[in-house]
Parts: structure tokens; sequence; C-alpha cells
């Protein structure tokens, strides 16, 4: 094989595998290391830093870190990621003198912004630190978009959506609440250098059967939860059935039995495994006793005198292939449920009726404008997309992402530079050697368990709709779930020059993750590693020929727990650890090196 | 040495012996010695010979004297018993164990200092005893553990860190034992595991004295050039002779040998040792062209490594003393001990 180029940033941020796998490359060992030294506030910025809503995030972010994470490869749960995050924000001091402000005097471009959720929300704290002018227009009469609307009070408590979407406002923002934009074209007409859509995905899906429109106690998830969270509905009937088992279906659930519902079931076509909403959502609903029927299979709402007295249900059949494909099922018979009320969480489509289709905004087959992924720019130039506006429904930490890059787009578009051409990530090594056998980290492995989450009591947490139920991690459970990371950022750096095969760091290593050996093609390579390197995912390191038998020396980055004993077994330093520090280019890096950020403003 | 053990974590693929046990199993504390020190890769080859015979830890005894090489015994197959002697006099406890125990599969660690210089008596009547246990000689021609003065090891010519080369004759292990009747007699290098972890096994499982004299580099104080133990100078003077593979007696042989090139060789257990012959005009059999071999590789300047001398057919300890067959250990207390009368008529027996 090719000796590996790791000066190439990808290669050793692909080691770090929960920043890897994190739409926004949060530096998760950085900020977990930071919470160890009990520097929360630091560890808050950190986050902030990239995904910009850490207090909300650490409540209700999809964690596509923690199935990725190295530790649920060593032994069975990952890190607890996103509840480190909710430590981070919980216990920081008041960080508000560490926040971008805007600067006294703006750069004279104007951009306007559709939607005050998360991704509008993030172009809006890229861009007024540079001194662009942003204004908000927001349909409703509140910010925050859907993890306001429709995220439930007792999972994100409105305090926090709040402080962390100030901080933002803070910055000069202005914000037009109830302002809804029903002609693109028109806000175009105005003097505005750069628009971006954010407005989410806000038509929950409906299901056509017969009985849909005979009775008003059938409601559409995604609206009902908004009413909910507006106090426009109050209560609900004591039957509830909830139609879809996706993340919303969990909130649409655990909201009725807090508004009047006692018996509430989740009704599921297909069987466990082919759910769409996480197992931690699934876990909490299922700890308030609600009940998921798998299996049933949605064929109409059973109407008696004009009222909804149950729904009719096929029970289905499946079978699943040696790939874990399920075929279409097949109908073994029916059931009527009886029920009060019936919620449809059944997912949410785009919806544009505001733009209109004469502009040079090309449309999919879909009916949804053709975004470019990495500019974020659609066919029509200074025109931006974010969030689930841009390509369908998917969760909050991927809007955030989006919102970056508009941003870098938005201020390479209103400089006149090309959008295409961007900053490439940029990697920083430094060794973390501080004596013999001392790192600057913690680099012992912690055989803790992960922790778990305390939540209010069964009964307690039902008074009242905004009784958060995850009360955060005690003090002694976040020292020991820090412990657990495994610092995939400390690489192991090695200097093929220095080796002297002596076989201390292969002998030493506890995962078996080192080898010397002949060198060759990658599959044949993998077959003869001292152990089995079945991941095909992560990479092998393999370095130049060694000066001494001109073997080389491979390591499969998979299981390597960081522990850093090759590097204090190696006799000549041809080991070190070096923490990764992967370089993210933001809006605020395309300035040139001799026009620095803006000064804040005085008064701001 | 590091401050913190290796952590109890592994690879989950990790394969399992015969026992259901994992390499990891059969680990022992974390190395104090240098960083880099070819007595850990000694270590490390033992552990994966042990866990592929799958001898059950408590079947197996370490034994070891004073040095570098014999703190090893600690860093391997923590559950087992063991015993460190005093300096030199591995070879006369574990003659002693033997006799108590012959159940047991026996590992003596020594260096180049216990074995050679302190204890070359001992050595050399353990050989001439024929007890049976695997006997490893860690060599770096050095005595490491007072800071570097040559051993007896050392060959003529060879360099210090400081001060003058060596200019006296080296005893060399395997041609002693060679001459003294030893019954498996192999030379390996800690960096050659692929060579070592077989050796071992085979060793191990040898009935009889089984000598396994390893090149271990002192990475510390004889590591330099100009020295003749260190990494360098053995791997460009290494020459493999006779390496084998060894095959447990319910194992068939699975991989192909071009032929003429391996013999296979029944063992006193029924296992196999397959011999992969690199020097066709090689005959490990015979003491005496096996001793002119060495000399004239020697000479040469190289290394001689690989399965050297084997000789199946020699009694061993206690069939030479005519034991019983169960360990004098698990005898009755009245059998080992007939009382003060039998003594007498014992005693009478001389007057």
């Amino acid at each position: 094989m090719k000796p590996t180029d790791t000066t190439d940033p990808e290669y050793f941020h692909k080691v770090v595998d929960c920043q890897w796998g994190c739409p926004a490359h949060t530096d998760v060992p950085a900020y977990i290391r930071m919470i160890a030294q009990g520097d929360f506030s630091a560890a808050y910025m950190e986050n902030r830093k990239s995904n910009v809503f850490p207090g909300i995030l650490g409540r209700v972010c999809d964690r596509p870190c923690e199935p990725a994470c190295r530790r649920g490869r060593v032994e069975e749960k990952p890190v607890a990621i996103c509840r480190l995050k909710r430590v981070a924000a919980d216990h920081r001091d008041d960080i508000s003198d560490q926040l971008p402000q805007a600067p006294e005097v703006s750069n004279g471009k104007k951009v306007a912004l559709i939607g005050a959720g998360c991704a509008s929300l993030t172009v809006a704290n890229d861009l007024a630190p540079l001194g662009y002018e942003v204004t908000i227009f927001e349909a409703l009469q509140t910010t925050g978009g859907l993890m306001r609307t429709n995220i439930p009070q007792f999972r994100l408590p409105p305090k926090v959506l709040d402080e962390e979407i100030g901080y933002i406002l803070d910055m000069n923002v202005d914000l037009k609440l109830n302002h809804p934009i029903g002609s693109l074209k028109a806000l175009l007409a105005e003097d505005y250098d750069a628009v971006f859509v954010g407005t989410g995905a806000p038509r929950g899906k409906n299901l056509e059967i017969p009985g849909r429109y005979d009775s008003d106690r059938i409601h559409i998830g995604i609206d009902w939860l908004e009413s909910v969270a507006f106090e426009h509905i109050k209560e609900i009937g004591k039957r509830v059935l909830i139609i879809g088992v996706g993340n919303t279906a969990m909130d649409c659930c655990r909201t009725s039995l807090r508004i009047g519902a006692d018996d509430v079931k989740v009704m599921a076509r297909k069987p466990r495994g082919f759910f769409k909403a996480s197992e931690w959502e699934l876990e909490d609903a299922e700890e308030e006793n609600v009940e998921i029927l798998i299996n049933h299979s949605p064929k109409e709402f059973v109407i008696e005198d004009g009222k909804l007295i149950g729904m009719k249900f096929e029970l289905m059949e499946y079978n699943v292939d040696e790939n874990g494909r399920i075929d279409r099922g097949t109908v073994t018979g029916e059931k009527i449920i009886p029920c009060d009320d019936v919620v449809l969480a059944i997912g949410q489509d785009n919806a544009f009726p505001w733009i209109e289709r004469d502009i040079g905004i090309e449309f999919n087959d879909w009916d949804c404008p053709v975004v470019n992924e990495t500019t974020m720019m659609c066919d029509r130039d200074g025109v931006f997309f974010g969030g689930d506006s841009a390509f369908g429904p998917k969760n909050i930490i991927w809007a955030v992402e989006h919102g970056h890059q508009a941003a870098i787009s938005i201020h390479r578009y209103c400089q006149g530079e090309s959008v295409a051409d961007r900053l490439p990530n940029g990697l920083n090594l430094a060794s973390q050697k501080m004596g013999m056998h001392e790192w600057s980290f913690s680099n012992d492995y912690d055989g803790s368990e992960r922790g778990l989450m305390a939540h209010v009591d069964l009964k307690e947490r039902f008074k009242k709709i905004d009784i958060e139920v995850e009360l955060g991690f005690t003090a002694e459970q976040a020292a020991r779930e820090v412990e657990r990371c495994l610092n995939c950022d400390i690489q192991t750096v090695f200097t093929a020059d220095l080796c002297i095969e002596c076989d201390a760091c292969l002998d030493i290593c506890p995962v078996n993750c080192l080898t010397i050996t002949q060198d060759g093609e990658e599959d044949d390579l993998r077959t003869r590693l001292a152990a089995p390197a079945e991941n095909h995912d992560q990479a092998l390191y393999v370095s130049a020929g060694l000066p001494h038998t001109g073997r080389v020396m491979v390591k499969d980055e998979d299981l390597c727990v960081h522990c850093s004993l090759c590097a204090e077994r190696c006799p000549t330093g041809a080991w070190d650890m070096q923490k990764s520090k992967i370089l993210v280019p933001y809006a605020k890096d395309e300035l040139p090196d001799d026009q620095p950020l803006p000064a804040a403003g005085s008064g701001s | 040495m590091s401050y913190i053990s290796k952590p109890k974590v592994s690879h989950p693929g990790l394969p399992k012996n015969k026992l259901g046990l994992t390499s990891r199993d059969y680990e022992g504390s974390v190395s104090t010695l240098c960083a880099g020190c070819g007595h850990d890769s000694v270590t490390a080859a033992i552990i994966q010979a042990v866990f592929e015979l799958g001898i059950e830890p408590h079947m197996l005894a370490k034994m070891s004297g004073i040095g570098c090489s014999s703190k090893t015994p600690t860093y391997f197959v923590s559950q087992s018993h063991g015993f460190n002697s005093v300096h030199g006099r591995m070879p006369s406890v574990t003659t002693g164990a033997n006799a108590a125990n012959r159940d047991l599969t026996y590992i003596g660690v020594s260096g180049d200092g216990d074995s050679l210089s302190i204890g070359v008596g001992q050595f050399v009547h353990a050989i001439r005893r024929n007890v049976n246990m695997c006997y490893v000689i860690e060599n770096n021609g050095v005595y490491g553990l007072t800071k570097g003065q040559f051993s007896a090891s050392a060959d003529i010519g060879s360099k210090p860190k400081k001060g003058d080369a060596n200019n006296q004759e080296p005893i060399d292990p395997v041609s002693t034992a060679l001459s003294l009747g030893a019954t498996y007699i192999a030379r390996s290098f800690s960096g050659d595991k692929q060579q070592l972890v077989p050796l071992l096994k085979g060793a191990l499982m040898h009935r009889g004295f089984a000598l396994v004299d390893i090149v271990s580099p002192c990475v510390t104080f004889n590591d330099h050039e100009g020295s003749t133990k260190s990494y360098a100078h053995t791997r460009q003077f290494y020459h493999h002779v006779i390496d084998i593979d060894y095959i447990q007696p319910a194992d068939e042989i699975k991989a192909a040998y071009a032929e003429g090139e391996a013999m296979p060789l029944e063992m006193h257990d029924g296992s196999t040792i397959v011999l992969r012959k690199v020097d066709k005009d090689y005959d490990l059999t015979s003491r005496a062209s096996a001793f002119g071999y060495l000399r004239e590789r020697f000479n040469a300047g190289e290394i001689t490594t690989g399965l050297l001398y084997l000789d199946e057919s020699r009694a061993e300890m206690h069939e030479l003393s005519g034991n019983v067959e169960t360990p004098l250990s698990q005898l009755p207390f009245d059998g080992l001990n007939p009382g003060s009368a039998e003594l007498k008529k014992l005693q009478n027996r001389y007057r």
C-alpha cells in the first residue's frame, strides 16, 4: 500500500469517529476533557463554536456521534456525549463576554433570513459579527421554529431556547415576528444582498383513508404539537392512538399523557427494528407506559353518529430477508381499536407555496428546490437554503451545519467571490508528552459503564406539561462519564525512520491493533494483522518501509483505545501521542489575515 | 516501565484456545523493564506459546533466578505457580520442584549472567540430569541490572557503550548444551516471534531438557553500533537453519509444504514438529555435524537460529531414576513417610 498521508486532515479527522459522525464536526473529545478539568464554560464555548446551541442540543440532539463512538466497539455502550454537552451548558458560568458581537459599523451588506429556526439563527450567528445587517422574518409570534413548536417543553424548557437564541439576537439582529413571507419574488425585489431560506419542512403528512374528514378528533402531529405549545389546545381524550413511530410520534404520545390521556397507544405498521424513532426516545415513552403495538396498518377511521369511536387496522405479517430487508407484508386479519383521538405522526414534507416558480429557482420531482450540497445555493444566485427546507426533514444538528456552510457562501457571494471556492479543513498536531510516562490527558482506560440519566418521578412529571423529565447528570456521574472517553483525537503518530522493530508497541497494545509485516495490498494486509480488521470504513495506517527490514508498521485504527502505551513502551520515540485539532473553517475565517474581526460595538 | 497497567479491554475478535481463554488471560503484571527491552518480546512470545498450547495456568510453573531476565516471569501467566530463586540457582530449584511434581509444565527463564556466570554449574547439571523443562536464556551479552558490564556471552570484539572492546572468549549456551547432551536445543531472536513461538511450543512439550537461547537485545546498554547483540546487528547476521511448525496431537497438518522441504517428526506426547528446512544439508539429529556447522557459521560471523538439535529418545530425569508415575506431591503421606521404624530398617542395611 501507499504509506498513509497523515498530513491530510481528513485522515486523523476520521479517527475521531464522533467528530466525523457529527454533521457540524463538534470537537467532542476536546470539550469532554474541558469538562473533566471542571472548565464548563470553555466546554460550552468549544461546543458553541460548531453547534451553536449546546444547551438545546445537549437535550434533544439526534446524536449521530453516539452510534459512531468507538467506545461502543470495545464495550456495549458509547460515551454519553449528548448528556455531557448538557453538563457543559448546565454548569457554565456567565459566558456573555466571550460571545461574538456585532461591530459598531456595518459592512453595508444586507441579508434576509426567512424563518427563525436553527438554520437561520446559525447564519445570523456567523454573519452578524462580520458586520452584516441581518434581518430574520418569522411567521409565528416567537422564535425557534420547530425546536419550540414541536419539541415539548418537558424535553426542552423554553428558558433554554430563549437564552441561546437570545445570544444571537443580541448581535444586532433585526427580528421581525408575525411576518410571514408570502412571496419570495417580492422579497427579492427589496434591497437585500442575499436571501436565506430556513423555513423547515412544515407540512405534516396526511393519511387519506375512509373517515379522515368525518371527525375533528383526528390531528396532524406537528400542527397539534404546535397548538399545544401555544396553548391553543389544552386537553385531549382519555384514549389516544398515535399513528407512526418516529420521534414526532414519541413527542405526541408523551404530550397526550400530560393533557388528559391515560391510555396512549403508538401504532406501528412494521415490527421493532424498523422504527424511525431513536432508541432512547422509545425508551423514554415506554417508561411512561405508552404501549407500542406493532404490525398494525391503518385501514379506516370508525365513526359512529358523527363521533370518532375507534380505528380499524389491518394486522400484518412480514418476512425479513438475510440482508435485514423487510417485504411489503401480508394482511392476516383486521382489528378495531377504540379511541377518542387520533394523532397522525407519519412524517412531514417541504412546502413552498410562497416561492414563485418563475424566478429562476429550479424545483425537482418532489417539488423541492434544487440546492447545491456544498454551497447551499440554489440555481438563482444569491438565494440560499438550509435546514429541513434544503433537503427535506433531517435534524437540528444538520440544520446548524447547513447554516454554517450557507454563511460562508453568503459571505463569499456578497464579497463578489466564487461560492464554490472554499477554504479546506486544516490540521494542527501537537505532542501531548509531559514526561517519561506522563501525558497531558487521562490516558488510562476507565472501565466504568455508561451513566444512566435520572428522571423525574413518574407521578410527579405528569402534574404540569413543562416539568423537564431529565434531571441532567450529577457531578459524580459527569466526572465518571468523562473518563469513559477514549480521547480519539489524541493520535498515535508514527515516525518510521526511528523504529528499531523491537516489537514493544505490538506486545503492549491491549487491543492488538499494531502489526509489523511485509507490505501488500490492503485486502491482503487486512488478513495478516495481529487481530481481525473487519471494519473497512476505518482506514489502516501504513508506514513507510522500516529501516532495518523494510517491513511496514500497520495500525488498524478501528479499536485503538488511545491508552498511549505504544508511545510509552517505544524506546526511540517512534510513536508519539499528538493531539489533532481539525481546523474547520467558518465564515469568519474567510476574512483576510490582515483584516481581523471588526471591533465589537460599545453599546451592544 | 509505565505508570498505568495494560487496560483490561481487549479486541472482541480475539481467538480463544481449547480452554476458551484468550491470550489476554495468559498475561501477567505490566513490565517494569526498560521500554524496548527484548525480554518483553520474549514474554509476549511465551504468552502466545502457552496460550496456543492451551496449557491450564495452574499446571504451569515458572522458575527464575536473578537479573532482568529473571524478573520476567512476573509478566506472564499470573495464575500459575512461580519461584524466584537465588542468583543462578533456578536449575536446582526447578529440579527439586520437578522431582516433587512431574505433572506440571516447567518453564525456567534465565539470562546470560544467571546461567553462564554465577549459575553455570547449575545449568550444566540440569542438562546432565535431563530435567524435563523448557529452559529459556534471554541472552543480551551484558549485565543490564548492574549497568551494562560484559557478560560471559559477549563476543570478542563487541564494543561496550563506553570503554574497551571485549577480548575474552564467549560461552555459547547452544554449543555447551550440545556437548553436554541436551535433547532439544534451539536459538532464536526476540524480534522474530514467527520463529520463536513454535520453538517455545516445541520446547514446552519436549520430554526432557529443552534449551531455547534467545538473542534479546538490551536496549539501554547493548544496542549501539559495535555491539554484536543489538537489534541491528542481529537482524543483519541472522541466519535461519531449521524453522519449525509445532502441531498438537489432535490437530492435522494444514499448512502446505513444498516437497522435500518439510519433514514431520513425531514427538513423545503424540504431537508433531514439522521441520521447515531452510538449509537442506543441516542434520539436526547429529551432534557432531551440528557442532561443526555451528562453529563454521560462528566463525563467519553469523547467528545460527532455529531448531538446532533434537533427540526424542533419551530418558528424562524421572525415567533415569525409576520414579513412580504419580507425582510425589500426590502420593499418600504414609507412602512418602513410612515412619521411624522403616527409617531404622533402612539405616541398618548400611551399617
